[in-house]
């Protein structure tokens, strides 16, 4: 068994109780940060090479190096926890908060004392009541018995918008605003909340961070890959035989988290495709089962680790309604501040429902193309990019596939399709129909 | 809203807006809080007294409770159901269980009985992925849920007992 860091004991122990997770040596890795010099902190965090859980792999150390020191700024620096896990197929954060809400408490409170702020906001999905009253009575217990010092900490719920997981549109969602990205720079780490200094890491990111001091650099960089060291709790999903949170090392390939720790495909189907970050990233094929499960390495595969989250795709599913749910998602989503990605999603969705209907044309295909390259890169956040990666890579790999339903005139699964007429969120919009560019 | 109601829940957002360096950063604390008042939406007499304890406008009020899917802004049934239908949960069977869920309830995804007891809607991706199909109940989990399921959840909503 690997060595756990962000869940261990959880297992063992019920680590919500602050004497619980004090007996396993908790918070007091707080006490030793607080023993160090800010600037010593964030040398220690950046070298053990922590990088961003969240999906974006962005090194910790070097973030909390881009927030301006105490006495280079005029006003307070803030913490935000981005606990507004809503990437589909993770689930990773609801689990760490649920059973060690006081190593992440930990963890923040440790990362506020390397920028020297006294303020921290965990911004916690809205969807995830039980992990807030958890966390909060968490936070209070650890207040009440005096962890916090002259630092506060707010847990802040908020109300289901997957677009407030992208940090500048948690950032105005929590100043009280419709939350929609902001153009950077300015980056979070020099204007953010509150147009303050602010470092914003995903839960697990700071999760991570007592086990750094526990362990000390020279051990936790043996963990995981020489260029991202440490563990990741990888989210399992899909067609597979025993699905859920596995932390194991950064560097896992996706055969021994499929194989060895999920069972396999359920009912011993064949496996058709791997989504290997989250539903945002590009899709990969049986043939990349070795890619191991680290973020240079699946980038290097043509995809993102993202926020390490799994899914398996057996081979009853049909590709053009998987992208077709999948768009329907980004389309819902968008937040509408950038006209490419809140009008190219429907875009993307009405030619993907002409296809699976089989009313496609093969110059649908091209245009299927066309609207990605029209929203790729040309909005102010990642989700215009994560609702092209996911369809994009669909078209490419299963070009065949596509191509049938154009040939055939409609579904090649013939209604077997796993997912046949799923039904979406956003088909049971009545009060903003959508404008028809397509004609279907 | 009962004037000790009215009274509370202007405390309550008055502690919420303490809590916070601009007290804006109260007004989704000041909504869900609203909204549970309200039996579960934000008629506009619930917007005009967000507003109201937070010191701004219904117009803005509404622009903020517009953007999130949580708060409501239409009427809903005294208990919800919901149930996810994103990748995890549709390679699961979700829509074999949005199907039951329709049949038991007798109303379409997005619609209340006519009882007014349940507000029946699908959600996207609510994070139970390694556990699916997930149904939310009342905003709690229910992981994972089964076609066959299905009648007993809409008989424990039903029967008298349950508040």
């Amino acid at each position: 068994m690997a060595e756990l860091t962000v869940l261990r004991d959880a297992a063992e122990r019920d680590l919500t109780k602050l004497g619980e997770y004090r007996a396993t040596g908790g918070y007091q890795q707080l006490e030793k940060a607080r023993g160090m010099a800010p600037e010593e902190l964030i040398e220690t965090i950046s070298n053990a090479k922590l990088r961003g859980r969240g999906g974006a792999g962005f090194a910790m150390g070097r973030k909390m190096s881009l927030v301006p020191p105490a006495d280079k700024r005029s006003g307070p620096a803030y913490v935000v926890s981005n606990a507004d896990e809503s990437e589909p197929g993770a689930f990773k954060d609801r689990e760490i908060m649920r059973r060690t809400p006081h190593r992440f408490i930990e963890g923040c409170l440790i990362a506020a004392h390397g920028i020297q702020s006294k303020n921290v906001f965990i911004y916690i999905r809205g969807e995830y009541l039980t992990e807030f009253e958890v966390l909060s009575q968490a936070v209070e217990e650890a207040r009440g018995a005096g962890v916090f010092g002259d630092t506060d900490v707010v847990v802040h719920r908020g109300a289901g918008a997957y677009i407030c997981g992208e940090e500048s549109a948690l950032l105005d969602s929590l100043e009280g605003k419709r939350g929609q990205p902001r153009p950077r720079p300015p980056f979070p780490p020099v204007t953010g909340l509150y147009a303050g200094p602010t470092l914003v890491n995903n839960v697990q990111t700071l999760a991570s961070v007592p086990a750094i001091l526990e362990l000390g650099v020279a051990r936790y960089v043996q963990i995981g890959v020489e260029a991202a060291p440490g563990t990741v709790v990888y989210s399992l999903s899909g067609n597979v035989n025993r699905p859920g949170n596995y932390e194991l090392p950064l560097g896992t390939t996706l055969r021994q988290l499929i194989f060895d720790h999920g069972h396999g495909v359920a009912e011993g189907r064949g496996l058709k495709a791997i989504i290997p970050g989250g539903s945002s990233v590009p899709v990969f094929t049986p043939d990349q089962l070795d890619v191991p499960l680290d973020f240079d390495a699946v980038q290097a595969a043509g995809s993102f680790l993202g926020s390490a989250a799994v899914i398996v795709v057996d081979d009853r599913a049909c590709m053009v309604q998987l992208g077709l749910r999948a768009e329907k998602f980004y389309m819902h989503e968008s937040c509408g501040k950038c006209t490419p990605c809140r009008e190219g999603t429907r875009w993307l969705v009405q030619l993907l429902e002409r296809i699976e209907r089989g009313h496609g044309t093969q110059g649908d295909l091209d245009l299927l193309r066309n609207v990605c390259d029209r929203i790729l890169g040309k909005s102010l956040c990642a989700l215009g990019d994560f609702a092209v990666y996911c369809v994009a890579s669909y078209v490419d790999k299963f070009y065949d596939e596509f191509q049938s339903h154009i040939d055939q005139g409609g579904c090649p699964f013939g209604g077997e399709s796993s997912i046949e007429g799923v039904l979406a969120p956003s088909d049971m919009h009545t009060h903003s129909p959508m404008a028809s560019p397509v004609p279907a | 809203m009962s004037e000790h109601t009215a009274a509370s829940f202007h405390d309550s957002v008055q502690q919420l807006r303490r809590r916070y360096p601009d007290d804006r950063s109260a007004i989704m604390g000041a909504l869900h809080l609203a909204q549970g008042n309200h039996g579960g939406w934000l008629p506009p007499e619930a917007l005009e007294e967000v507003a109201e304890a937070m010191e701004l406008t219904p117009a803005y009020v509404q622009s903020v409770a517009s953007f999130y899917d949580m708060y409501r802004l239409a009427p809903v049934g005294r208990h919800s159901i919901e149930v996810c239908t994103n990748l995890s949960c549709a390679l699961a069977g979700a829509q074999g269980v949005v199907d039951a869920f329709e049949e038991q309830l007798g109303v379409a995804p997005g619609e209340t009985t006519e009882d007014g007891e349940v507000t029946f809607r699908l959600i996207e991706c609510a994070g139970g992925c390694g556990y699916a199909p997930v149904v939310v109940v009342d905003n709690r989990y229910r992981e994972p849920v089964g076609p066959d399921q299905v009648p007993t959840i809409v008989e424990e909503l039903r029967s008298p007992s349950r508040g």
